[in-house]
């Protein structure tokens, strides 16, 4: 199976990744090359199969509704890139 | 000291014949005297261990010591740990002082066991030559051009270098097993759901599982012992009676039933592996098992279904990295569109990149069906094909990985050829199974060769049993390479 750069570019933008024109010429080439062996899949009858999305078969389990995690803002903001005034920092949104 | 068992460590502290503090310098010069060599870990904090040794050294003097107590443990740096530097491998985490513990951790340091540091990774895990690390390849002890394997490559070298006494890995899909074998040690991934998965980075979270990288299978089970339980904050966390790993390693393997499925010992499967396995096949008949032949049919789809659904929840799970709370910021930036783009397009290595794409794609609309669907149904099929073995035999038995470990770069530019080295572990993360390697003898170059031995759900103490009554008879386990 071949992708298409137009493949490549979109599934970039929505996986939020910067890539210039060489790199997604080599990811389309990789790409190409990594779905032409999960091709192998599509030979398979897997009617009437149900779909495994789980190694257990697990219920979720409930818990009561309340707090379990202490405030630690500063801890957590010790380790931020940019932090003023006990928020996180990031490009203007709203004009 | 350094050759000692963990048993023999418990009781050398608790005899008093060594103190914490002193074995933790032993280890601490020695890997100032190897790491440079080897690489197998990226962060150390000498002050942080010696000041846990201190505190471990008081509960020896006051006779509450557990069986791990002051005993030295490295932990692969995919598991958080309060106040350590926890990358994961990756730029993307250069900065992340982690603010709190792993489940894992905890234990750990409710045992009194101490952190000697953090080891060596592919990036997020992903890899099976810890070559994709952001902090350099490691070295294989045995063979300092050759790779130690991956995921969990760094401690894999560790252990087998001896610079720690044993070490945590994780497994999504033979990370634990490979490197194991690879660098000649013992590793064992439990069951899905029997470790924590809490503050342990994820990868692919439905298979992901920790366990214990170690020189014996007898220390595998003490680890597993600490390791396990349960815990409400991870969702998958299995809520069992603790159990002791131990319990089994002295039973005679008379009457035992191994599995050996066809698929493992076909095309692909390097010579020098296929002696080591077979001679190993051979010494458990005399130990009184017997050998029966099964088929594992599917065996050859577990890699597409593997790159399907591993990349898929790790294009969810990795989808946090935005570098706004934590971990990489890019220098340059124009608005936050711009901003998430750069900062995942340079935090981030090659292959996680390309991992996040296959995930993408598969996940994105119009092709959910023909890929994600297709692969979760053909999971089923794997899963079923182990079902109808485990009626037929008790433990299943093949190599761990098609060849013993390869040349740093032999495999660098195409990420295919390195997909299909985990041609023989992945189909049992996919099950959820557990699965371990322990060392069978040694290959081409003097390479070590790992036997894979895959047990039915729960079945950890007897597969402990099985690698341990092997290890008695044989001495693999104890060979150590010169580093």
């Amino acid at each position: 199976m071949s992708l298409t750069t137009q493949d490549v570019q979109k599934v970039a933008r929505l996986a939020r990744l910067a890539m210039d024109e060489n790199e997604i010429e080599t990811a389309r080439s990789q790409l190409s090359g990594i779905f032409s062996l999960i091709a192998e899949m599509q030979a398979v009858d897997t009617s009437g199969i149900e779909p495994m999305s789980h190694a257990q078969d697990l219920s979720q389990r409930m818990r009561s509704d309340v707090v379990t995690e202490a405030n630690q803002r500063e801890a957590f903001q010790a380790i931020a890139p940019q932090v003023e005034g006990g928020l996180y920092l990031v490009p203007q949104v709203i004009e | 000291m350094i050759e000692s068992s963990l048993l023999q460590l418990g009781d050398a502290l608790r005899a008093k014949k060594i103190s914490s503090v002193e074995l933790m310098q032993l280890y601490l010069d020695r890997i100032n005297a190897l790491n440079p060599k080897l690489n197998a870990y990226i962060t150390l904090q000498p002050e942080t261990t010696l000041a846990q040794a201190q505190a471990a050294d008081v509960r020896l003097a006051t006779g509450k010591a557990d069986a791990l107590t002051g005993i030295p443990f490295a932990q692969k740096d995919i598991f958080c740990a309060k106040g350590w530097l926890t990358t994961c491998g990756s730029k993307m985490l250069h900065n992340f002082v982690s603010p709190y513990d792993a489940h894992v951790i905890t234990q750990f340091n409710n045992a009194g066991a101490v952190n000697l540091g953090k080891t060596n990774m592919d990036e997020f895990a992903m890899g099976s030559s810890n070559e994709t690390s952001h902090y350099g390849t490691v070295k294989n002890p045995w063979d300092t051009t050759r790779v130690p394997g991956g995921s969990s490559g760094g401690t894999a070298a560790a252990v087998a270098a001896r610079l720690c006494a044993a070490a945590t890995g994780t497994d999504t899909g033979g990370s634990i097993r490979q490197p194991a074998a690879l660098c000649g040690i013992s590793g064992i991934k439990p069951t899905y759901g029997t470790v924590s998965r809490y503050g342990m980075i994820a990868f692919a979270s439905s298979l992901d599982q920790a366990g214990p990288m170690a020189r014996s299978a007898e220390d595998c089970a003490l680890m597993l012992n600490v390791m396990t339980g349960f815990d409400e904050r991870d969702s998958t966390s299995l809520q069992r009676d603790k159990e002791d790993y131990a319990r089994d390693l002295n039973k005679p393997l008379n009457g035992l039933r191994i599995g050996l499925p066809k698929e493992f010992f076909a095309e692909g499967l390097s010579n020098d592996v296929a002696q080591a396995v077979e001679a190993t096949v051979a010494e458990y008949k005399k130990l009184g098992a017997t050998v029966v032949e099964i088929s594992l049919p599917n065996t050859k789809l577990s890699i597409p279904v593997y790159y399907v659904l591993a990349p898929a929840e790790a294009s969810s799970n990795l989808s946090r990295f935005d570098g706004v709370r934590y971990g990489y910021r890019a220098p340059n930036y124009t608005d936050l569109a711009d901003m998430y783009e750069k900062n995942r397009a340079q935090g981030f290595g090659e292959e996680v990149k390309r991992r996040i794409m296959i995930g993408t794609y598969v996940l994105s609309h119009g092709y959910y069906d023909a890929y994600y669907l297709q692969a979760q149904k053909i999971r089923r099929l794997i899963a079923q094909d182990f079902t109808e073995a485990f009626k037929h035999c008790d433990v299943i038995m093949g190599p761990t990985s098609p060849s013993t470990a390869f040349k740093l770069g032999e495999k660098g530019d195409d990420p295919v050829q390195m997909y299909l080295s985990d041609i023989y572990t992945i189909a049992v993360n996919l099950a959820g199974l557990p699965g371990m390697s322990i060392p069978c003898g040694f290959g081409a170059n003097d390479m070590p060769v790992g036997l894979q031995i895959i047990g039915n759900y729960f079945d950890e103490a007897r597969m402990l049993n099985v690698a341990h009554q092997y290890q008695l008879a044989t001495d693999w386990h104890t060979r150590t390479p010169n580093v």
